[in-house]
């Protein structure tokens, strides 16, 4: 069995995060790592195969991103995946939701997947859309935003949060999965995870080695367009009080009464 | 004019307030046209309430063929819809609440259509410019699809509903729902319980506690109902399985935006912030004077919780009288 699992390069969400000249999310000047939400779907694809112990199951970790995000996959390695596939081009640059996830489709095929597993969104786009048009692109059932997942056999079920009410999910593999950070804390590399990922197979692939047409990604084709971007002004400090003998809650309330919340 | 899709927010058959907002937007771009998925003898009653604001024509999709899966059969019934419209006197957008599904459901649609997409916009302009509040809410994000027909998701709290007299014309539309795209199975649905306070994303009031609770939300709870807000957590709270998922607020919870935010024992770590920031008033009560929290604020109280909190309550309580 072969299971996919989507890592992306993000710019630290601790770090100053901003844009290029060209509103695309800098990628390069400000540090990146692997998604904090992608490592919950590595552990989730690791967990899957640990609960099926005797079945020849390989993990293999795929990232669409600049020369940088190999990071990302290198980490998915250190924690346990087998096999790392790095998809880089010049001409993927400021892709939207739509190339993106028509890049990683192609990839995905390329690899053969029974089980593709995703996070529940990226931490610099939060979109929670890419595993959705993954399922629309490959023809497999849409299995998204689980926080308990269980499987037998060819058969998946697991748990998700909506609106108003919890639901289960079931569904045959092929699938494609996404998990949340409620599906369980995601586990550090050990040392020999670190030493081991040194020497796992780890492929670069171009556009063309996946038959895309460079003509469909980046930027200049992305079906929207950033027009403007604007650093949010730093909010005007407010007032602070130190509670003393119940003077606290007489200004919390003075003030809420003057902006007329009372 | 060009037809403008508003998918209905609504809990069986009850209108959420998102729906207005959309429709009052909707209005900026075209004729807004409500499409409701649900049960049909439902349609009607809906149909009374959206016309109120503008709603021209109500598409009531049966979703008969549809509730029972996950996210596709919905997608494959508005690209039906879209069609439909473009073909008889032209579509200038469909606007969806920003709820998970919808913007799966969006995602996909995207696809199906060969239209650009944009998710989580806090505004859009006539013109269909939108703005979209990015990166924790440090930056703010204007765009514009510019390939097919705008699919935009709108998050709760983007616009104040106004009123507006619509036709409101039902009418009954059948999807054909494809069986690959029954191939996600909703095989059980267990309804939340009800709280009795307002919706945590659509509240004016959002009154939240962290760990700083100590799992107490006695004081948090007391203070939230005299102010009539809704209750919200961080993290840090949910983990720790004192309050239900549901009640997150941030990045990987609910984003709320309501006119006052009152965070309690709450540090404000990137992560909450990105989900509370954009709201207009940010009040805190934290034992440190040195929670980052104290950086966003309006107003502060450097104090104990649980007893900053009951003796607003009861102030609150007699001002009220
Ligand atoms: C990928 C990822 C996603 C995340 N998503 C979210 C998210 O959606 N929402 C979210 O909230 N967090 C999220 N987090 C977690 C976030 O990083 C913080 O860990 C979390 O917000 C901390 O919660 P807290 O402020 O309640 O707890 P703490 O950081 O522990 O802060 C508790 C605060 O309470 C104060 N306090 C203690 N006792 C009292 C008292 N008696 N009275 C008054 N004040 C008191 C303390 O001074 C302290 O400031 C995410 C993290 C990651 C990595
Ligand atoms: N460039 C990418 N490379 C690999 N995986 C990605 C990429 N973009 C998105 N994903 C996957 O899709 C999920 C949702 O992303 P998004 O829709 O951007 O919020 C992420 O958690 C990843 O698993």
């Amino acid at each position: 069995m072969n299971i996919v699992v989507c890592v992306k390069y993000v710019p630290d969400a601790t770090a100053d995060r901003k844009f290029e000249d060209d509103y695309t999310v800098d990628r390069v000047g400000v540090d990146g790592l692997l998604s904090e939400l992608d490592e919950y779907a590595v552990e989730q694809a690791l967990q899957f195969r640990e609960k099926r112990e005797g079945e020849d199951i390989e993990i293999t970790a795929l990232t669409v991103g600049p020369e940088k995000a190999v990071d990302a996959v290198r980490k998915a390695l250190q924690m346990g995946a087998d096999k790392g596939v790095h998809v880089v081009d010049d001409a993927i640059a400021g892709s939207d939701y739509i190339a993106t996830s028509l890049v990683l489709a192609k990839a995905i095929e390329k690899v053969g997947a029974d089980l593709v597993v995703c996070g529940m969104a990226s931490t610099d786009a939060s979109g929670s859309v890419v595993p959705a048009m993954l399922a629309e692109r490959l023809g497999m059932p849409q299995v998204t935003l689980a926080s308990v997942i269980e499987s037998q056999g060819d058969q998946v079920r697991i748990k998700r949060d909506n609106e108003g009410s919890t639901e289960v999910i079931g569904a045959t593999l092929p699938i494609v999965l996404s998990v949340t950070d409620q599906s369980g804390e995601a586990r550090y590399p050990s040392f020999k995870g670190i030493m081991a990922a040194k020497k796992k197979p780890l492929d670069t692939f171009s556009l063309s080695d996946l038959g895309v047409d460079a003509g469909q990604v980046g930027l200049s084709v992305a079906w929207s367009q950033v027009e403007d971007t604007t650093e949010r002004p730093p909010r005007t400090a407010g007032e602070i009080v130190t509670d003393e003998d119940g003077s606290g809650a007489d200004a919390l309330v003075g003030f809420l009464a003057s902006k007329k919340f009372i | 004019m060009s037809e403008v899709l508003v998918v209905i927010d609504h809990a069986d058959g009850e209108v959420k307030k998102p729906t207005y907002e959309l429709l009052t937007i909707a209005r900026r771009l075209g004729e807004p046209s409500a499409v409701f998925f649900g049960s049909p003898d439902q349609g009607d009653a809906v149909a009374e309430k959206v016309k109120k604001y503008g709603a021209e024509k109500v598409y009531v999709v049966d979703d008969a063929q549809i509730k029972g899966y996950l996210v596709a059969p919905k997608a494959e019934a508005l690209q039906q819809l879209a069609e439909k419209s473009s073909a008889a006197g032209g579509l200038a957008a469909i606007l969806l609440p920003s709820t998970f599904e919808n913007k799966e459901v969006a995602g996909r649609l995207a696809i199906k259509l060969g239209s650009g997409l944009i998710t989580d916009a806090v505004d859009v302009a006539e013109g269909g410019v939108t703005t979209q509040s990015v990166f924790a809410g440090n930056y703010t994000v204007q765009a514009k699809v510019t390939q097919g027909t705008p699919i935009i998701t709108v998050k709760p709290n983007s616009a104040a509903p106004e009123e507006a007299a619509g036709a409101g014309a039902v009418e009954a539309f059948t999807a054909t729902v494809s069986d690959a795209a029954k191939t996600a199975q909703i095989v059980a649905t267990q309804p939340r319980q009800a709280t009795g306070r307002p919706e945590l994303t659509e509240a004016a009031i959002v009154v939240s506690g962290g760990r700083g609770t100590g799992g107490n939300f006695e004081s948090v709870e007391g203070f939230a109902d005299s102010l009539g807000a809704a209750v919200g957590a961080s993290r840090a709270a949910v983990d720790s399985g004192w309050m239900p998922h549901a009640f997150q607020v941030g990045q990987t919870g609910k984003t709320v935006s309501p006119q006052l935010y009152v965070a309690n024992g709450i540090s404000g770590a990137i992560q909450h912030r990105a989900g509370m920031q954009t709201s207009k008033t940010i009040v805190a009560v934290n034992k440190d004077p040195e929670a980052p929290i104290f950086e966003l604020v309006d107003f502060g109280v450097v104090g104990d919780l649980h007893t900053v909190l009951p003796a607003a309550t009861d102030k609150v309580k007699e001002r009220k009288g």
